[in-house]
């Protein structure tokens, strides 16, 4: 390898530097026994993909394991949802404890091309939602994350999407517990869930 | 060193998976080029190979074409303050003596305007266009939708 020992050193500082800010900016959020922040409560209303509203309220009783994303990204969301749905797979009898759910931030296109489709082509247990924009803007704000669209001439229909690539993790009584970084293995978070059951 | 490229091209029509086969251009080995299974073909599918760099000069991969593409793009996957974004790479550095990899979470190739869905166990054509190596074309097995890569016997090198 001809990577220098001065590269190296800079990557690693850069990669570590990164952690550290990402993890400042999420130490309030990300685990709710390390900090001792107030628990929040996020919460959605948003249609499913044959149009009937959804709202957190009806799955108290389970953990949710929440995505948000959308379904013309190649590589990002495919990849998380693969997980989910080894997560799913793996769970086995447990499965019925774990709500899996995708929140469309791009709703309008989403329905267009299929909702359900998409979902169910991860794993049938993944619940697809695609609200109004100001619905998913809310949604996006209970959970305190971000999205945004951007402006692209090399992305289909001139532009993509920027979003938070975690998968969040909320309790059966729809407290926010945690979230977990993109590109968790799908064993550290089948343990995590295990734990907590 | 010609003869032992030749025989390395000649090695890849082992019946092996298609994603495992290595292809030659210049000093570059091009290998372990993946695709996944689209949801129809109005969603973009993705490209994901692994380029290695065995000369002393500095390459760059500038772009992708393929028969089943008609807009194909270099894209990188960026983190940052825990957002991602998906800007479009105008090339993909691949330097001397190195080895750079398209691959989930990262660099990728974008194929959309699709022709058709890619189902799984389908392979397609991609040309890969180097500054300096010139074009070489290799075979894109399309994996599972997931797929986390092929399995490729020497994939630990």
């Amino acid at each position: 390898m001809r990577l220098s020992h001065l590269q190296i050193i800079l990557w690693v500082a850069a990669a570590a530097a990164a952690i550290a800010f990402a993890a400042l900016r999420w130490s309030s959020a990300t685990d709710g026994k390390a900090v001792a922040g107030p628990a929040f409560t996020p919460s959605f209303t948003l249609a499913d993909s044959e149009g009937r509203v959804r709202t957190t309220a009806e799955f108290r009783g389970k953990f949710l394991l929440v995505f948000f994303g959308f379904t013309s990204c190649p590589d990002v969301c495919p990849t998380t949802l693969s997980e989910v749905a080894q997560i799913m797979d793996d769970l086995g009898s447990d499965a019925a404890l774990v709500q899996p759910i995708f929140i469309s931030i791009d709703p309008d296109r989403d329905r267009q091309l299929g909702l359900a489709e998409y979902t169910t082509a991860f794993h049938p247990s993944i619940l697809g939602l695609a609200g109004s924009e100001a619905d998913t803007r809310s949604a996006a704000a209970s959970f305190k994350i971000f999205y945004g669209r951007e402006t692209d001439s090399s992305a289909p229909d001139g532009y993509t999407m920027a979003h938070s690539p975690g998968l969040f993790l909320i309790d059966p009584n729809g407290e926010w517990l945690r979230q977990f970084g993109f590109g968790t293995p799908a064993a550290e978070i089948l343990s995590d869930l295990q734990s907590r059951f | 060193m010609n003869h032992f490229l030749l025989a390395a091209a000649l090695a890849l029509t082992a019946p092996a998976a298609m994603a495992c086969e290595t292809v030659v251009v210049g000093d570059l080995t091009v290998e372990n080029a993946w695709s996944k299974a689209t949801i129809g073909a109005g969603r973009p599918g993705v490209f994901y190979v692994v380029i290695t760099n065995t000369g002393s000069t500095d390459d760059a991969l500038l772009g992708i074409a393929s028969p089943v593409a008609g807009m194909p793009m270099l894209h990188e996957t960026v983190i940052q303050d825990g957002v991602a974004s998906m800007p479009h790479a105008m090339s993909i550095p691949v330097p001397a003596g190195q080895s750079v990899q398209l691959s989930p979470g990262g660099y990728h190739g974008m194929l959309m305007g699709l022709t058709t869905a890619l189902k799984e166990g389908d392979s397609f054509p991609v040309t890969l266009s180097f500054e300096k190596a010139g074009e070489v074309t290799v075979n894109v097995e399309v994996l599972s939708l997931r797929a986390e890569g092929p399995d490729c016997a020497d994939a630990g090198q």
